[in-house]
């Protein structure tokens, strides 16, 4: 009887890994009273809740796939100008403008994934930032287009549903990007709790391994990097829409190391480390700027080497180790 | 073997390697009778592993073939091997080691059954598979330490799962790369145990250092020096074997 009480226990705690747990609540309550405590700062929230969704898709291929990229603003940037250049050109509908973005951004990522996976490692890096950069470079000649280094504008936006229009105090920006975060997050999630999403980490923790238990490793990695391309190509787009512009930063090393930056603060392969890492570097990134407007970087790279020092694993590594320091 | 109507559960012939000029496999025509208990051994750089990646797959051969259960698989993938009955473990542990050791044996039997690429059930919901997987740590007197990381076991422990996850698979043919290596010799029967209550459906091919296990569990084996088979018979024969003794046991005994 012990025994098989041993088994049910066991068994219990195993499969219900993925349910939902009261604190997962926490970062859309703390969300929810950002839209009713701070009514100045709804643009920049806005942009928050966006960037959260691109960290989040980097967090699927880095931290869960161990894909190493440089280069995920490729597939940023190219949801951003696929919903700019449509709603440039007379198509403003937001949730179209959407899912165009996540299809294009996924073929990119498809494409060049189907290619670049191939390698592993600092190759595997570099020929991200290749992909990034060619991107860059191509946005930047197409300027008849794109608007090249003077960014694409002339963005005008339809009302959501034809009913909610974009307001001048964000508070539609808001609203949209919190609710489709809230999707996207949603999809992570199950991916990472899917025997798909366990095959991918088993693949990070020893790929040689998972090959000699008969997985098809590579086409799963392609298939997570497309899923990633078209989430970080939606992140693009609601930030292009919820702004009207869209800069050839957007494309840039600058934007692709970021996300690694705000994911390593917060914390990698942990589904929620974006969740943290974001508001941290863009709150910080925006009293810094202000503060300090000559140095302000500084500040911020010290930020970045303190977590680096003193908290690996990113804030929620402290989190996870003052969890589990008493029970040991 | 006149008379013997099944095809062996493994078998390669003329099977080489060769990296430039260097030959890690030259010309090796390998037989691994069904349910056998087969050992492979040889001094160090004979090739062995080199042998095993060559069979599972991991490395291409450059001439040859190999077959399964009368079948060539000479061109399939890794994968297509695994799927086919054709299982290894690995001489130095390859474990997901910041997974639970549940999940270690969870992940093979997903991919076994197929649906370790399915994307829309979580992984909880597979009840079966993680009954199937308690089950097998039970057998192997793992399941108290089910949930823990590998990372918290003893090695001893390790190599046990190590086992575990290749069981998993439903192996027709297990090639067990050391599987006491690292181990205090203390412990190994823990591991030799094992090996012999094993199903006597699965055959064994075991790559070993060490003579004890080798003896103790093997009715055959083979020598393999220099990427060519040296002799090959039951134990007896090959502890007697004075070419056997100059190039592996011979060095053993000097030391």
């Amino acid at each position: 009887m012990a025994a098989d009480d041993a088994r049910a226990a066991t068994v219990d705690a195993f499969a219900r890994r993925h349910r939902f747990r009261a604190l997962e609540a926490v970062p859309w309550l703390l969300a929810l009273a950002g839209y009713v405590l701070f009514p100045g700062y709804l643009p920049l929230g806005a942009q928050i809740l966006a960037t959260i969704l691109f960290v989040l898709s980097a967090d699927l291929v880095l931290g869960y796939a161990g894909i190493v990229t440089l280069g995920h603003a490729a597939f940023f940037g190219t949801g951003a100008y696929t919903a700019g250049l449509l709603a440039a050109n007379g198509w403003g509908e937001p949730l179209s403008g959407l899912v165009a973005a996540a299809l294009i951004a996924a073929l990119v990522g498809f494409l060049s994934g189907l290619i670049i996976l191939r390698t592993t490692g600092l190759a595997l890096l570099m020929q991200t930032l290749v992909v990034a950069a060619t991107l860059y470079e191509a946005a930047n000649k197409a300027g008849r287009w794109t608007g090249g280094d003077d960014g694409l504008s002339g963005v005008v936006m339809w009302p959501i549903f034809g009913v909610f229009r974009f307001d001048m105090f964000g508070r539609t920006a808001y609203t949209y990007c919190l609710a489709v975060l809230f999707l996207g997050w949603l999809l992570a999630r199950q991916i990472v709790h899917s025997p798909f999403g366990r095959s991918l980490t088993g693949a990070r923790e020893n790929t040689a391994r998972m090959h000699a238990i008969g997985a098809p490793v590579a086409k799963r990695r392609l298939i997570i990097y497309t899923i990633s391309a078209a989430l970080a190509g939606v992140s693009g787009a609601l930030i292009a829409q919820t702004t009207s512009f869209v800069g050839l930063t957007s494309l840039s090393l600058e934007r692709s190391g970021n996300a690694l930056i705000m994911l390593i603060i917060g914390g990698v392969g942990r589904l929620y480390g974006a969740f943290i890492g974001v508001p941290l570097f863009m709150i910080a990134q925006d009293r810094f700027s202000k503060a300090d407007p000559v140095y302000w970087y500084f500040w911020l790279g010290l930020l970045m080497v303190a977590v680096v020092v003193f908290a690996r694993g990113g804030v929620l590594g402290i989190f996870e180790r003052l969890w589990k320091w008493p029970a040991k | 073997m006149a008379g013997k109507m099944t095809a062996p559960a493994l078998e390669t012939s003329g099977l080489s390697k060769s990296f430039g000029a260097l030959n890690v496999a030259s010309d090796i025509d390998f037989r691994l009778e069904q349910g056998a208990r087969h050992a492979l051994i040889g001094p160090n750089g004979a090739g062995k592993t080199s042998f095993v990646n060559l069979v599972t797959g991991a490395l291409r051969a450059s001439s040859g073939t190999i077959q399964l259960g009368g079948a060539d698989i000479t061109t399939l993938s890794q994968a297509a091997r695994v799927k086919r009955g054709l299982v290894r473990t690995f001489q130095i542990n390859a474990l997901f080691r910041q997974l639970c050791v549940l999940e270690n044996v969870t992940l093979a039997i997903a991919e076994r059954r197929g649906v370790g690429g399915d994307l829309l059930r979580p992984s909880g919901r597979h009840r079966t598979i993680i009954d199937e997987a308690y089950g097998l740590l039970e057998t192997l007197g793992l399941a108290d330490q089910a949930l823990l990381p590998i990372n918290a076991l003893a090695y001893g422990r390790q190599r046990l799962v190590e086992i575990a996850v290749a069981l998993g698979l439903q192996p027709k043919v297990l090639l067990l790369d050391e599987p006491a290596a690292g181990i205090p010799s203390g412990e190994s029967s823990v591991i030799i145990s094992l090996i012999e209550r094993l199903p006597s459906d699965i055959a064994l091919l075991i790559i070993e250092h060490d003579m004890d296990l080798v003896f103790r569990l093997a009715r055959k084996i083979t020598v393999l020096v220099q990427g060519r088979i040296l002799v090959e018979g039951p134990p007896e024969a090959i502890a007697a074997d004075p070419r056997v003794r100059d190039v592996y046991l011979g060095e053993r005994g000097r030391r």
